[in-house]
């Protein structure tokens, strides 16, 4: 049975909807009200909250916890300073991604790692010879999400001009006064959403105090609590895969076909080849020499085709408002180049997007492919175009 | 050819059509320069802070059903246009009862069914019938209208494919569209409903902009455009766009100038020049010349025509149909800041003034209210429609203050003594409706900061819509599709050589749409309708 996050006595009271999943072992609130588009709406045009909480996090100390994250991580941190963060995924040693996520430099030696899965044990199994504590705290921090073109006014309405200038992927611990105790806070500028947002970092005791001070300090702003629905929406538009749906940890995959490399992943810029050893290190090079076989990108499409399809039933276009997670094929010429993983609507662009995997001749941006359409229980095919991702990339994400 | 002052296309008036028209071409490669008199873009879709740190949109203050896509095709969510779906439809009521119409469809059955059950059951049957239907109309008004007297292949070619789009229905369908095209709106709802309390919010869709009441017949027409709901659905083909409707003038803007168009604002126009009876240039008000191998005007058929063009220069039966084209502006709008949230007595709370808000209590209180503007004055107590924008998009105000917007009809712009009387009856109208929102939230004037009102005369005056008419031209069936504005001339040509019409006077009319901006360039492109 899941458990509840520290902030679960909170959202409990709001969730009218009672609509719940379990997310690594947590409840998890799908969506507040019985649509999720008032969630999404304020997380586009004002800001949103979210219960982040089941996200494993993993506390790397110690004098050799440079060289452990290096060892692990497929780009290295040796040019890191203390409080920036950066996106990553890590590798088997077959060079196949086994999770992605953050991690963030609290100090000198001391190394934050965010993850879908269970982390600890991929790291300590690395960890042979280096004096490093490993610590997994997903138990005892609560995380929130703030996300939201106003995040910015509402955490200064919390905390005054505590985090006024926090620069994108970067983190700062202050203390901030929560009721009549004064409370550490970390928040890293980071987010799932593609739009301007915030990470909030606290302990379990503390959780309900902030909860409470975040949501009064966002009443002026239109901040809503947000559920996984809109999250997923926002985070196609946005380009982000998710692990489990856009692609299949190396640790899960049954047979190879089911596993990725970060390149096949389209995560390039990430990958850093020429440093000391990594795990991983020599399969991708032998990767590289080879060629990249498959590749993870954007698509969009076509409504007009999409449209024309329904409209041979006499009916007009209708999709689900929620991001669909059911795999469809995807064609060219004929024959079957990939397959979608993930597929929405977006109410801001207009557009029916989709993230992909697909042949490496398909990737190149603007490439026309098919993707198969099921309109009343009929197969048929639209045309979809590579597109560059994101799909959504608001100026106020950086700014 | 920098800093000259030929260009391949001039767009007379920044509204959002004109803006749209430019934008498009701009992005096929011409040359355009946008010519708008006032120092804002937008035209009637235009977001001002009259009042510190209140932005009203000062005009219209919905969109309803601006194309996606035109918001594909000129990336305008990259341009920064967001909008957001207004989330219910509520109803106070003299009695202290009152109706909210959710997008929840469950919660508003509820609703209804305090009032009538059967209507409350009826109310997904309706949405079914009118979801189709709304499907039959959505080519139409994605297109140039047809061209019933043409002889021209492309022509008859659409024609006959638009009657096959018509024929291919049941004939329940079929018998559907008939009333919907001829009947009255309420006579139209009284067909499927029995209460009034959802007759009366329902019906005022028909006369919006319109100066017929909701007895009259056609104005069931005006009801479908509620249930064009693209894709997201139902309610949320109306919403609000951040920053209020000027925040779709400025992405448009926006749009255009990252294709190459140039903008200029404070740049009147006082005629648009002819040579060889075609149109080659515009003459500013400065005196200033700028010539042109194309003219586009998105301002109204009279402005254009009568003012810039010259009735001299124009066939008479062209002048005639012009003249013949009816405006009768017969609605103001009051914007209001608040220092507060308004309280209604009959549900306190907020959660449902996130969408719209109207005060339409009984049919007959509507059409009472249009009794009153037949014989030149405006209603004592009107038809509002309200919405608080800043309750959903908070950068329109200062934190915890609110912007109040209300539509009000009918304020008809020939009161008795004439049109030129307005600017001394401006404050009574004013009072007029604050007085009627005061009987809902009764302290209402307390949290009043600023008061802008907006008559027909100020609509004519400042934005330049002739006799006030929101849509430049009423959006009755006479004056639709290939009668807008004049018969045998809706595909945007005028009958001057190198001018054209791409604002709401041209087919398919007013609203935040952008499709007559969007398909006259289409025209001018020479490029197949979609």
């Amino acid at each position: 049975m899941p458990r509840p996050t520290p902030f679960h006595p909170r959202t409990r009271e709001l969730c009218t909807s009672l609509s719940y999943k379990e997310w690594a072992g947590y409840h998890a609130v799908c969506r507040f009200d019985v649509y999720h588009d008032r969630e999404y709406y304020a997380l586009r045009n004002q800001a949103t909250v979210m219960d982040a909480t089941p996200l494993y996090k993993l506390d790397v100390r110690g004098p050799n916890a440079l060289d452990l994250v290096n060892r692990v991580a497929v780009r290295g941190f040796d040019r890191h300073a203390v409080g920036r963060v950066s996106y990553v995924v890590w590798c088997d040693d077959a060079g196949k991604v086994l999770d992605d996520g953050t991690i963030t430099r609290l100090a000198e030696d001391h190394f934050r790692v965010t993850s879908a899965e269970p982390a600890l044990g991929w790291f300590q199994r690395n960890a042979r010879g280096l004096d490093v504590t490993l610590r997994d705290c997903t138990d005892r921090i609560g995380a929130l999400a703030l996300q939201g073109p106003l995040a910015r006014d509402v955490l200064h309405a919390l905390a005054g001009s505590a985090f006024d200038d926090l620069r994108f992927f970067r983190a700062r611990t202050e203390a901030i006064r929560l009721g009549t105790s004064s409370v550490p806070l970390l928040v890293t500028r980071t987010g799932y959403t593609g739009d301007l947002g915030f990470e909030l970092w606290i302990e379990n005791e503390h959780a309900l105090a902030l909860y409470d001070a975040l949501l009064e300090a966002g009443k002026p702003y239109g901040l809503l609590p947000m559920g996984l629905d809109a999250l997923d929406v926002s985070r196609v538009e946005a380009g982000f895969l998710l692990a489990g749906v856009d692609y299949t940890s190396a640790r899960h995959a049954l047979i190879e076909r089911q596993t990725s490399s970060p390149f096949e992943l389209s995560f390039d810029w990430m990958v850093q080849l020429d440093r000391e050893p990594f795990v991983g290190q020599a399969a991708l090079r032998r990767e590289l020499e080879r060629g990249v076989s498959k590749r993870f990108v954007g698509l969009e499409v076509d409504w007009n085709d999409f449209e024309a399809i329904y409209e041979s039933f006499r009916l007009v276009p209708h999709l689900e408002t929620a991001t669909c997670r059911l795999g469809v094929p995807l064609y060219r010429g004929g024959r079957q180049i990939g397959y979608a993983t993930s597929r929405t609507w977006s109410p801001l662009l207009k557009r029916y997007l989709a993230l992909a995997t697909v042949d490496a001749s398909c990737a190149g941006l603007g490439t026309e492919l098919e993707i198969e359409v099921t309109c009343e229980y009929e197969r048929h095919r639209a045309r979809a175009r590579v597109t560059e991702t994101p799909f959504f990339d608001p100026e106020r994400k950086k700014a | 050819m920098p800093g000259s002052n030929h260009y391949d296309t001039i767009v007379v008036g920044g509204g959002h059509n004109g803006l749209t028209c430019a934008a498009y071409l701009a992005k096929a490669g011409k040359r355009v320069v946008v010519l708008e008199r006032r120092h804002v873009l937008g035209g009637a879709a235009v977001s001002e802070e009259v009042f510190p740190g209140f932005t009203y949109s000062v005009c219209s203050y919905v969109v309803s059903l601006l194309r996606p896509w035109i918001i594909r095709d000129l990336e305008l969510a990259r341009f920064g246009l967001e909008l957001i779906p207004l989330e219910s439809s509520f109803l106070p009521l003299p009695d202290g009862d009152s109706l909210c119409r959710w997008s929840d469809g469950a919660r508003t059955r509820d609703e209804v069914s305090r009032f009538s059950p059967r209507d409350a059951e009826t109310l997904a049957e309706f949405s079914r019938a009118m979801g189709r239907i709304g499907r039959f109309v959505r080519p139409i008004i994605d297109a140039p209208a047809p061209e019933p007297m043409s002889l021209k292949p492309a022509d008859l070619i659409g024609l006959l494919r638009l009657g096959r789009h018509f024929q291919d229905a049941p004939v329940d369908e079929m018998e559907l569209r008939l009333k919907l095209l001829t009947m009255s709106a309420v006579d139209f709802l009284d067909e499927w409903f029995e209460s009034d309390v959802l007759k009366a919010p329902m019906s005022v869709s028909g006369i919006i902009g319109t100066f017929l009441g909701v007895r009259s017949p056609g104005t069931a027409y005006v009801l479908l455009h509620h249930y064009m709901g693209e894709i997201d659905g139902a309610f949320r083909s109306w919403g609000f766009s951040r920053g209020g409707t000027g925040g779709v003038s400025n992405a448009i803007a926006a749009s255009a100038r990252h294709f190459g168009a140039e903008i200029r604002t404070e740049a009147p126009v006082q005629r648009i020049a002819l040579r060889g009876g075609a149109a080659c240039g515009v003459v500013l008000e400065s005196g200033e010349e700028i010539t042109a191998g194309e003219v586009v005007s998105g301002c109204d058929p009279r402005l254009t025509f009568q003012r810039f063009v010259g009735e001299e220069h124009l066939p008479d039966d062209f002048v005639a149909a012009i003249r013949r084209y009816r405006f009768r502006g017969s609605s103001g709008k009051v914007n209001l800041a608040l220092d507060a949230l308004p309280e209604f007595a009959c549900r306190p709370g907020a959660e449902h003034l996130r969408g719209d808000i109207a005060i339409a209590p009984s049919i007959d209180a509507l059409e009472r209210a249009y009794d009153e503007a037949k014989y030149g004055t405006f209603s004592s107590r009107p038809y509002i429609n309200i919405v608080l924008p800043s309750l959903v998009d908070p950068t329109v105000a200062p934190a915890g203050k609110h912007v109040m917007s209300c539509f009000v009809q009918y304020a008809p712009y020939e009161i008795t003594g004439g049109a030129a009387r307005w600017p001394e009856e401006r404050e009574a109208f004013g009072d007029a409706v604050v007085d009627t929102i005061a009987e809902y939230v009764p302290n209402i004037r307390d949290l009043i900061l600023h008061r802008q009102v907006i008559t027909p005369w100020d609509l004519e005056q400042e934005f330049g819509l002739s006799e006030g008419n929101i849509f430049h031209g009423e959006l009755t069936l006479d004056q639709l599709a290939f009668a807008r504005p004049a018969n045998g001339w809706a595909r945007y040509r005028t009958p001057i050589r190198g001018l054209w019409l791409a604002g709401s006077g041209a087919h398919p009319g007013g609203g935040i749409m952008g499709s007559p901006g969007a398909l006259c360039a289409r025209e001018m492109l020479g490029r197949r309708a979609r």
